[in-house]
């Protein structure tokens, strides 16, 4: 899908440019030019409000680390100073802290958009594999950032988090003791994490523009899941899909900056306000909310299994919960891409949306009473929706008839 | 030498590989270095043992001291929370210890142990759950008046530390 340029370089200078470094034919052919399925929904603008995301958080935190110290004495203290005395630091540290939980919440749509219409399946499998990574990468970043302000909610986090890798056998401790620096969470720690939080955004810079560049070889996945046929299929992406996700990101700052200006710290804990004290756990810890799913798979498994104690045993759900997403091009075997035409996965696939609200409100709630049976039920229905229903559903299901092509459907619809 | 160069195994096969292996160990040796950094510093090493007076510390009471970073509990038990802890089968224990192997011969009242919940690690808080002993706030392990894991998901036992007593009322943990 490369050969469709129709540059040709305007003036000397261009043509002298362009059998040097063909910079300006390549955004030409890959920002402008590049043929986009006409029929993209709302759903698709969220690639762009991700990148979009990607920069505000990389500006504001190269901005934030101008003024923040990475010292357990005086972490707390310069994030308050960054609040109260920078100029226009309130709004710069409410756009970065606010940021990470839209940028979360615009990359779970994304995730479920490429869900419900099979945007994962053949030829895009290394384009989603890439996406997963992002995921993990953002996740990774998004913790070490929580643990910056260092207060009671970062602490503890980090003490939680990094104790994860202690169930490892055998290396466990060892490693353990690597990543803090020490025996407990300390100074070291939160110097390597504010080392280690500033690198991983490029790291991420560098994993989206593989992604873009997987995306760029096969071309989008659509609505209909029908693959493009000729060029009544397509529209340009400029300037058609540049308004609509310019338009999809003013829409997506709405929210965004309401937090920000109105209620920046809503989404936030209020033990976060406490300085960090390594002999004091507040009642009641949680994570961000973006993390809550997977952290209530974590605490659901209580019990041990064979010779697997309980602490590994929910490492390891843990972990499998996010490395079965790597796998699913491979568990959903169905030849039609697009939920819409699967009437039997798409009463699975909201049950599944319905099940991931479910483990984020349990992830929230104390490990107690009927808490603690759901939260298996859940745990157990997430990973049932893998295993189980999406080859089964894939083997047993009758499709519904696909239309012959993206601009038959799209025709057939204005005609309705 | 032309006719060497015909040799299945030439010399210079042999300079290839003993060059390559040279390369990598001189790139494991340069990486070692840049990950060990990351291990626990001479300044945190130093301060493996502490030394703590148990004087003033009553029947009943609880306090928290650091000892590498880490708190450690150090309870004076009460009378019922000894022989509670004694009178709990072997059987019924995922870890099982008795509260001898927990504690010092002829010191059973104080429960020395690392504060951190052998789960992830966050403080138990004392004098609650269903056992008596400690529950945690995290992920809701609970603790006996041992300090034994009863509930949850701890795996094991709340740590007890090396330590021993110097004298009847200091002790030496580390």
């Amino acid at each position: 899908m490369s050969e469709h340029s129709t540059y040709t370089p305007g003036s000397g200078l261009e043509k002298w440019l362009d059998e040097r470094l063909p910079i300006i034919r390549f955004s030409k052919e890959h920002l402008m030019d590049f043929p986009t399925p006409k029929n993209l929904n709302y759903w698709w603008t969220f690639g762009a409000i991700l990148v979009m995301c990607l920069g505000i958080q990389i500006v504001t935190g190269v901005i934030l680390a101008m003024h923040y110290t990475p010292n357990i004495g005086m972490a707390f203290d310069s994030v308050e100073h960054i609040r109260r005395d920078v100029n226009g630091g309130r709004m710069i540290q409410s756009f970065h802290a606010v940021g990470a939980s839209m940028f979360f919440a615009a990359v779970y749509i994304h995730i479920f958009r490429g869900m419900y219409f099979g945007s994962y399946k053949a030829p895009r499998e290394i384009l989603w594999i890439l996406g997963v990574l992002i995921f993990v990468l953002m996740m990774a970043t998004a913790f070490m950032g929580y643990v910056l302000p260092w207060g009671q909610m970062s602490g503890w986090a980090a003490t939680v988090i990094t104790n994860i890798f202690a169930a490892i056998p055998v290396i466990g401790t060892p490693l353990l003791e690597l990543l803090r620096g020490g025996f407990s969470v300390g100074n070291p720690t939160l110097n390597r994490f504010f080392s280690l939080h500033y690198l991983l955004p490029f790291v991420i810079a560098a994993v989206v523009a593989l992604h873009i560049w997987a995306l760029h070889v096969p071309g989008n996945n659509n609505p209909i899941g029908v693959d493009v046929k000729d060029s009544r299929d397509t529209l340009p992406f400029h300037p058609y899909y540049t308004m609509k996700d310019a338009f999809g990101m003013v829409l997506f700052l709405i929210p965004f900056v309401w937090f920000a200006f109105f209620a920046p710290d809503i989404l936030g804990h209020p033990d976060n306000y406490i300085q960090f004290d390594s002999q004091v756990t507040p009642a009641h810890i949680v994570p961000e909310w973006y993390f809550l799913p997977f952290y209530a798979i974590l605490r659901a498994i209580d019990f041990n299994l064979l010779f697997i104690n309980s602490k590994l045993l929910g490492v390891m759900f843990f972990i499998g919960s996010i490395v079965i997403l790597f796998l699913l091009p491979w568990l959903d075997t169905a030849k039609v891409r697009s939920g819409s035409f699967r009437p039997m996965f798409k009463w699975f696939y909201w049950l599944f949306v319905i099940n991931f609200i479910g483990l984020t409100y349990l992830g929230a709630q104390p490990a107690e009473g009927i808490y603690v049976l759901l939260s298996k039920v859940c745990t157990a229905y997430y990973f049932i929706h893998f295993v189980v229903i999406l080859p089964v559903v894939s083997c047993i299901e009758k499709p519904r008839p696909l239309p012959t092509s993206i601009s038959e459907s799209v025709l057939a619809k204005s005609h309705a | 030498m032309a006719t060497e160069a015909q040799h299945s195994t030439t010399r210079r096969d042999f300079l290839f590989v003993a060059t390559g292996a040279v390369a990598g160990v001189g790139a494991a040796a340069t990486i070692w270095p840049l990950i060990n950094q990351m291990n626990p510093d001479a300044s945190t090493l130093a301060v493996a043992s502490v030394e703590f007076n148990l004087n003033g510390i009553e029947s009943g009471q609880s306090v928290t001291i650091l000892w590498r970073g880490l708190p450690v509990f150090v309870r004076n038990r009460t009378d019922k929370e000894v022989e509670e802890a004694k009178a709990v089968p072997m059987a019924e224990l995922r870890d099982p210890e008795t509260d001898e192997q927990r504690t010092k011969k002829g010191h059973e009242n104080w429960l020395i142990m690392i504060a951190n919940c052998t789960h992830l690690g966050c403080i138990p808080t004392g004098e609650s759950g269903e056992f008596d002993g400690w529950s945690c706030p995290c992920h809701g392990s609970q603790f006996d008046t041992a300090g034994r894991v009863r509930k949850g998901p701890a795996p094991t036992n709340l740590v007890v530390p090396p330590y021993e007593f110097i004298s009847d009322t200091l002790v030496r943990i580390g």
